[in-house]
């Protein structure tokens, strides 16, 4: 009557459950829209929903999710790396041609690559450079490189690469179990570690973090070199698709890396990111490419475009439905 | 309170019984910000089971003495001892480990992550399986402890938290013990944010605090808070200590004009008796969107309307909904006959644009004036910037200065030239004064009494009973609702604490 319902007053329960129900609402909407795309799917061809054709049509999901994923880590320390596609096919190229030649050259270009990514993140915090000017030049780097390597399409898959990427699995198609445990892997490391809080809140508010005597250099190499190994595994899995490599294989992953993100519920300030969001934003992207425009008759042509379209009509329905839910 | 005094005794004995068991203590610290000397040879000590009031304007180098005993400052000049032992290398991990905490006065949450989240970036050894467990035990605990019947839990994600929630999983943070000791907190305007109810569960607490042998240190520019709490209170002024003497010898008056900020408040009364304004035009007429009754908000020409009660009742929503209704120009039960402005209590936030300029911060709400042709014109933003400057002294040696160089008041008061430069004939004030020094608030008082008898309206919820005293009419919010209308002549703080408390009459 007196002192109790002050505390329950309007800003507390009532709104915050609203609050939190937003959130959830947004949490589910990356779930919502690659149900959508499914249901498309199943509309204009239902014999796409079997092992085999799932197999198929998510056939390039798992280097997209990968390379989704090590977008996020940049992301989740506000930053954004525009040269993870060239990357991406710059480790095409090694994988293709010295790690099948001489494995050890290739492992070690492979590791020295992710310590180049480190040293950018700490190259970006100690001269307080603007990441996207600073990976933006590094994608011509990683391009060079990649033509220096590999100047024709060529080069041939590791023989290990192309049977694990080949495995089939009973009953759940390879890329979707893939999926699952880069998503739970991904998912456990930032959101429910004690480190990876600390990696979030640097994107999150970097001052405190400062004040309680965290180091920002550590968390920003930290989020590099974790955004280059999960390059690393992305490059080496397109190539175990795709069998050989070339120069240009990656290009596309950058845009898509980071429509992933956001598609998957990330902003691309503020920290908040979502691992299990960023894999099913991947795969609605992967979904979303070719195969619903294949099953919707759009000549080959005019498919690049008819995805960017589709991009930009998903994300902008994500866009008012979060507006709409605040 | 009603045992405050006898503990404040026992913490006075502890305190000379052993004068040399000082927790920290700055000798000659000095500090410069390029060319503002913000500490001039300070010394400062803390003893073991103190409690020390600090008090001094905005600028007077509080904060700048607060960053070196926490830590994240280091002094040009000086030494820094922790419990006699003078610390060379004294850093923010190093003031951890020797159980020296503070509270800031920026809000310094990650609002991206949950209350248990923000606990573990200040523990270290909050980690391995199940610290996610420990942490949400250990700040529900300690809210608990400090704040009953606080209802924040600790998934709650910190930005979907109201600022007076945050503040109170801020302070309680603070008093969380893992591995290191906790000896000593700072309290930078602790209370800003909260509500007379939770800001006395907090300082009750402090007391227990210090009764416990511990040691706090309480900044706060609500000076009856400092006067009941602290056991000694030093004054600042202009980088130095110019006063500390028990909080015994202290009053009200003699810390005004200690600090140097002159007027008492009787004047206000007085002044504000004088200049009974006859009634004008109407200006707002509004109804909160909850409101069941045919209570409602009316606001003429030249008046200072207060909106009270506890924080967070629906001061702020109904001050914002009669901007919008404004700037929309739609009939939603609200009426709005003038051009509106908003003065903006969470000011990081909703008020500065923080990479612009001080005259650029100032002059974006009158840009139509500025404008000359298709572009604005740089010298009369100047010109505004400077008269502004000028009128209500904003000290900076450049208008040109990013706004960051300034000082929390001084911020606060290019957010008032702001809405007081422009063509606004309504002010909304957002609990501005939150965390501001008593002598820029006095300043500002004069400055809305005199636009108010130039025919400005001013809407001001507070959350502080003294500002009250500047209004015409009170309005009591509870629940969203409007729950009482006061006279200037009816109102007290009993009165309105009875009005925010009790039901809706």
């Amino acid at each position: 009557m007196t002192a109790a319902p002050v505390e329950t007053g309007p800003k507390s329960s009532s709104e915050r459950g609203a609050l939190a129900r937003a959130r959830l609402l947004r949490g589910l909407l990356p779930a919502m829209s690659l149900v959508l795309v499914l249901l498309a799917i199943a509309w204009l061809n239902p014999r796409a929903i079997s092992y085999f054709g799932f197999s198929l049509m998510l056939n390039l999901a798992v280097p997209i999710a990968l390379a989704t994923i090590a977008q996020m880590f940049v992301i989740a320390g506000n930053e954004l790396d525009l040269s993870i596609g060239t990357f991406v096919g710059f480790v095409g190229c090694v994988t293709a041609t010295w790690l099948k030649d001489t494995p050890l050259v290739g492992v070690l270009i492979l590791l020295g690559s992710i310590g180049v990514y480190a040293l950018l993140g700490a190259l970006i915090h100690l001269r307080n450079l603007p990441s996207i000017v600073v990976t933006l030049g590094m994608s011509f780097v990683w391009q060079g490189l990649a033509i220096l390597i590999l100047p024709k399409p060529g080069g041939k898959a590791p023989d290990w690469l192309l049977s694990l990427m080949a495995f089939k699995p009973p009953l759940v198609p390879f890329p979707i179990i893939a999926a699952l445990l880069i998503a739970a892997v991904v998912y456990f490391g930032l959101m429910r570690t004690s480190y990876g809080v600390i990696l979030r809140g640097s994107g999150g508010n970097a001052a405190v973090l400062e004040r309680a005597g965290w180091s920002l250099l550590k968390t920003k190499i930290v989020l590099f070199a974790l955004a280059g190994l999960f390059g690393v595994l992305s490059g080496m899995a397109l190539i175990g698709i795709t069998t050989s490599a070339d120069a240009n294989i990656g290009n596309g992953y950058t845009l898509l890396s980071i429509a992933g993100v956001i598609l998957g519920g990330g902003e691309f300030v503020g920290g908040r990111v979502s691992p299990i969001g960023a894999v099913i934003g991947a795969l609605t992207l992967a979904l979303a490419a070719s195969p619903l425009l294949t099953f919707m008759h759009i000549p080959p042509d005019w498919q690049v475009a008819a995805n960017g379209a589709i991009l930009i009509i998903v994300l902008a329905a994500r866009v008012l439905i979060s507006r709409r839910e605040r | 309170m009603p045992n405050a005094d006898i503990v404040r005794l026992d913490g006075a004995e502890k305190h000379s019984g052993a004068a040399n068991m000082d927790i920290i203590r700055l000798d000659g610290a000095e500090k410069h910000f390029g060319a503002v000397r913000a500490l001039a040879g300070v010394d400062f000590h803390v003893g073991s089971g103190e409690c020390v009031g600090l008090v001094g304007h905005n600028g007077a180098g509080k904060s700048t003495l607060m960053h070196m005993v926490a830590g994240t400052l280091i002094p040009e000049s000086g030494q820094i001892a922790v419990r006699s032992r003078v610390e060379d290398n004294y850093s923010v991990p190093r003031a951890q480990q020797l159980g020296i905490r503070c509270v800031f006065q920026e809000l310094s949450l990650c609002p991206n992550l949950s209350v248990a989240e923000n606990t573990r970036i200040n523990h270290p050894a909050l980690r391995g399986l199940g610290w996610r467990r420990k942490a949400a035990d250990l700040i529900t605990a300690k809210l608990d402890e400090i704040f009953p019947d606080h209802s924040i839990s600790a998934a709650d994600i910190a930005s979907d938290l109201s600022i007076g929630k945050r503040q109170m999983v801020e302070v309680a943070r603070a008093f969380t013990v893992t591995q290191d000791p906790l000896e000593l907190v700072i309290l930078d305007e602790p209370t800003s944010s909260l509500d007379a109810h939770t800001a006395g569960q907090l300082l009750a607490f402090v007391r227990r605090f210090v009764a416990g042998g511990k040691s706090c240190i309480l900044i706060s520019h609500v000076l009856g808070e400092v006067l009941g709490n602290a056991d000694r209170i030093v004054v600042m002024r202009d980088g130095k200590v110019v006063a500390s003497d028990a909080a015994k010898a202290f009053d009200r008056d003699r810390l005004v004009t200690t600090m140097g900020g002159a007027e008492a408040r009787e004047k206000i009364a007085a002044e504000i008796a004088i200049q009974k304004p006859e009634t004008g035009p109407l200006r707002v007429r509004a109804r909160p969107a909850r409101q069941q009754d045919g209570n409602e908000l009316v606001a003429h020409a030249g008046e200072i309307i207060g909106l009270a009660g506890l924080a967070g009742h629906g001061q702020t929503d109904l001050l914002l909904a009669i901007f919008a209704a404004a700037a929309a120009r739609a009939k939603t039960g609200i009426e709005v006959t003038a051009p509106v402005a908003l003065v903006a209590g969470d000011r990081q936030s909703d008020g500065i644009f923080p990479q612009w300029s001080i005259a650029q911060n100032i002059g974006i709400r009158s840009l139509a004036r500025l404008r000359n042709g298709l572009l604005i014109s740089p010298q009369r933003e100047a010109e505004l910037a400077d008269f502004w400057q000028k009128k209500i002294g904003i000290r900076t040696p450049d208008m040109n200065n990013n706004i960051f160089s300034l000082s929390g008041g001084n911020q606060q008061k290019v957010l008032f030239a702001r809405a007081l430069g422009s063509d606004a004939k309504i002010v909304l004030m957002d609990d501005p004064m939150r965390g501001v020094d008593i002598g820029t608030k006095l300043e500002v008082y004069d400055l809305v009494r005199e636009e108010a008898g130039r025919g400005r309206t001013f809407l001001w919820y507070t959350t502080e009973t003294e500002e009250l005293d500047n209004c015409h009419h009170i309005y009591v919010f509870k629940n969203g609702r409007i729950v009482a209308k006061l006279g200037r002549d009816e109102l007290t703080e009993e009165k309105i604490i009875q009005s925010s408390f009790g039901d809706a009459a």
